[in-house]
């Protein structure tokens, strides 16, 4: 068949499939939902899941590699940080069928709260780490990842980067091979008690000596010896890059299983060459074992690891050739993600924002923007989960500082209380905590790009779920005033804010209105218009951030073709001056 | 032929996505190694949005930096200005005179720079549209990304692939005939 145009993450997901995986979980986020969200097309082949988070997700993952299938987990590089804790243990136990996290880093931080180089998980595991380059290898290294796994007995971290999930190349379709399940054999390597840890470490440094004499003849790591002036050992994205950045003649020493290094073939390749460069996005992860080895090179100071590299970047940092650009003299105006128009989070971070002694502890997901001014809304935005659990922190800190005048909030969304919110909902109760926990329930996971959760009544694959009620949850905890209220309707939410806010019992406070591009829901879309007449140019519906909403000749303007007449915007005019009309 | 490097560049929503789709799968049919990367995420909330498109024999990086782009098409203008730094100093640039506010413009709290179609001219060679009013005028103001991919076809001179067929099977049957006319309203625009 003819090659076709995949994403990285497409490709992955097709790579799956080829491999014989028979079970997959993962949580969204960006950059890696995609592979998930191509897996249900396969899902004859095998079974795919959304996981509640990235623990969850690998447990289950692993799981069927204990019962002897080959599985596959994915996540962004903050969701390796929740799933760190069975990824160590089951480095210890080893796998039986073969078993792959998808790491996806964010350098340059498109859309992720920090940086991190997750290569070092592998290192820090004592696992294997497989690093494609591109669409076709994305796809091609994915088996030989499987292959890595079962031999070594470990599982395989296999790191991407956001160019390399997002970037599309072309790839060839190679077929699915079935691979034999063995008849399941109860066996204690898996059960990580000290006495087995204890002897699992050993094994687990005498499969990396392994591993690593493996990575010396490995066909992930390969040779291009084009000339002997300069080499460049380099992996992953940084191998595109620096394609097209380092003059004809260079050879290179390109990696793709990059942990443990293979430390002989790269003293090898730097004898071939007089400079040798080692090129990597982040962190100095291969460079500073390179030199530990004794081995000469030029890297991170020229190179930096700072956000994402690319060809013209590397050429000016390395050989000071800076690119020819034009200064034409204009400054654009920057475009800053805002709420979109009609979303049902407006009208809480509206309402609480205009209570200046409420401290407000928020999370990651859409509503992370009602930091945002005008809405300006939230203290603090730390990781999945943290809204409530920071929360509580913040409000025991007023109570022993004697700051009185403080009502706290904590706020999560309906997928992120699925993922880590409910724990922090159970620390409030059992610990006494003074704080309103508060859940924006728009019945999807909405930052990421709509996937269901275990509120929202369906599967990956399509099927439909339990629905998980999160104000029965909260009740069963023990909160005693659980308001439900619709965040668009402003009288009624700032009554529920101060309603909990006062209340003598625990509160907690659930947003419920879905978002708007939520497809199968029929959604009731109208219209505001502005009589110009009536409008006094207060600017007041401006405060509340909504992209239709704007001013122009000195009156309150709606534009048509984005506005969806949610009245937001109306609710907060003192002329009257908004109405909505059916669209 | 030298690798190109083409950036399409405007504001969320704007169907950049399907111009890249078009002009990807003609260049995979005319037999060139193809790339293309866009960023997700946040950026797709009101934001600024690019997609790059690289081709040629074989093509290594799915991203450039400064001054590497053969041509840039610009959605809307203050777009154009904002990616100028990526075009080469011999680029073109498609610029569809179009304007759309940011939030904090429409806020009032800063003004939409004046004069980003002329700062390009003064420097590139910029072929200027009105993509918004050449779609209205066939119908349907939604094909107009396709009609800035048909001045883009006529500034590249890439006339060799059959770009009919192409859009023929890329866009859905029912806006076929609309997107043709697009395609040669914009070719004959420029």
């Amino acid at each position: 068949m003819d090659p076709v145009l995949l994403s990285g993450n497409e490709a992955i997901a097709r790579g799956a499939f080829e491999a014989g995986v028979k079970v997959c979980s993962a949580y969204p986020g960006t950059p890696s939902t995609e592979i998930f969200e191509n897996l249900p097309q396969y899902k004859d082949a095998l079974y795919c899941e959304w996981a509640p988070n990235e623990k969850v997700a690998v447990e289950v993952a692993y799981g069927a590699s204990i019962a002897g299938v080959r599985s596959l987990s994915a996540m962004k590089h903050v969701g390796v940080n929740v799933a760190a804790d069975p990824i160590f243990t089951a480095a210890y136990n080893g796998v039986c069928g073969g078993f792959v996290i998808v790491s996806a880093d964010d350098p340059s931080m498109h859309s992720s709260q920090n940086e991190q180089d997750n290569r070092h998980y592998a290192r820090a595991a004592k696992i294997a780490m497989v690093e494609p380059s591109d669409s076709q290898e994305c796809l091609d290294f994915l088996k030989e990842a499987y292959e890595i796994s079962e031999k070594f007995d470990m599982p395989v971290i296999y790191r991407i980067t956001t160019r390399v999930a997002h970037s599309k190349s072309l790839v060839t379709f190679g077929e699915r091979t079935e691979r034999e399940v063995p008849a399941y054999k109860r066996n204690m390597k898996y059960v990580s008690s000290p006495a087995n840890a204890y002897k699992n470490h050993a094994k687990v440094e005498k499969n990396l000596k392994a591993l690593e004499a493996y990575a010396n003849t490995s066909k992930l790591n390969k040779e291009e010896i084009n000339g002997s002036e300069i080499g460049v050992v380099t992996a992953s994205i940084a191998y595109e890059y620096a394609k097209d950045a380092f003059p004809e003649g260079t050879s290179f020493l390109k990696l793709g299983l990059t942990n443990p290094l293979p430390m002989d073939l790269i003293k090898a390749f730097a004898k071939k060459v007089k400079k040798l460069y080692v090129v990597e996005e982040l962190d100095p992860f291969m460079e500073e074992q390179i030199k530990a080895a004794g081995i000469e090179c030029i890297g991170k100071e020229l190179i930096g690891n700072l956000y994402e590299l690319n060809p013209q970047l590397l050429r000016e940092r390395l050989f000071g050739e800076k690119p020819e650009t034009v200064d034409v003299g204009v400054k654009p105006v920057s475009r800053p993600p805002a709420l979109c128009p009609g979303c049902p989070h407006r009208g809480f971070f509206y309402t609480i924002g205009r209570h200046k002694n409420y401290v407000v502890a928020g999370d990651i997901g859409c509503y992370t923007l009602g930091f945002a001014p005008p809405l300006n809304a939230l203290d603090s935005v730390v990781c999945m989960g943290g809204g409530f659990t920071v929360a509580m922190g913040m409000a025991k800190a007023f109570e022993a500082s004697g700051q009185t005048d403080k009502k706290v909030f904590g706020v999560v969304g309906d997928s992120t209380f699925f993922h880590s919110g409910m724990t922090g909902a159970a620390e409030i109760i059992y610990n006494k905590g003074n704080v309103i926990p508060v859940v924006l329930d728009n019945s999807i996971t909405g930052m990421t790009g709509h996937q269901d959760n275990p509120g929202s009544g369906f599967t990956l694959e399509g099927e439909i779920a339990e629905k998980l009620k999160i104000e029965d949850i909260l009740a069963s905890y023990g909160y005693k005033n659980i308001i439900i209220v619709d965040p668009q309707d402003l009288k009624a939410m700032e009554a529920a804010v101060d309603a909990a806010a006062n209340s003598d019992v625990p509160a907690a406070i659930i947003t419920r209105r879905p978002c708007l591009l939520i497809k199968r829901i029929k959604h009731d879309i109208g219209k505001c218009e502005v009589d110009t007449n009536k409008c006094i140019g207060c600017r007041k519906c401006l405060s509340v951030g909504c992209p239709s909403v704007m001013v122009e000749n000195k009156k309150a303007k709606i534009d048509v073709t984005t506005c969806v007449g949610c009245t937001v915007c109306a609710q907060v005019c003192p002329m009257g001056a908004i109405t909505r009309k059916e669209k | 032929m030298e690798n190109k490097s083409a950036l399409l560049v405007g504001v969320g929503g704007q169907g950049a996505i399907l111009t890249a789709k078009v002009l990807v799968t003609g260049l995979m049919r005319a037999g060139y190694d193809v790339k293309m990367s866009e960023v997700h995420g946040m950026s797709q909330r009101g934001g600024s949005v690019s997609t790059q498109v690289h081709w040629g024999k074989k093509v290594y990086s799915p991203v450039i930096g400064d001054g590497a782009a053969d041509i840039i098409v610009a959605f809307e203008k203050m777009e154009a200005v904002r990616y100028a730094n990526y075009l080469k100093p011999d680029g073109v640039a498609i610029i569809n005179d179009y304007e759309m506010a940011s939030s904090t413009i429409a806020a009032g709290m800063e003004k939409y720079p004046e004069g980003c179609l002329e700062a390009m001219q003064n420097h590139f060679k910029v072929y200027p549209l009105n993509a918004e009013k050449i779609a209205s005028e066939l119908g349907n103001v939604k094909c107009a990304n396709i009609v800035l991919f048909g001045s883009m076809v006529k500034a590249l001179n890439m006339t060799d692939i059959d770009w009919d067929a192409v859009i023929s099977d890329v866009v859905p049957a029912k806006f076929r005939e609309l997107n043709l006319r697009a395609y040669h309203a914009g070719f004959d625009a420029v």
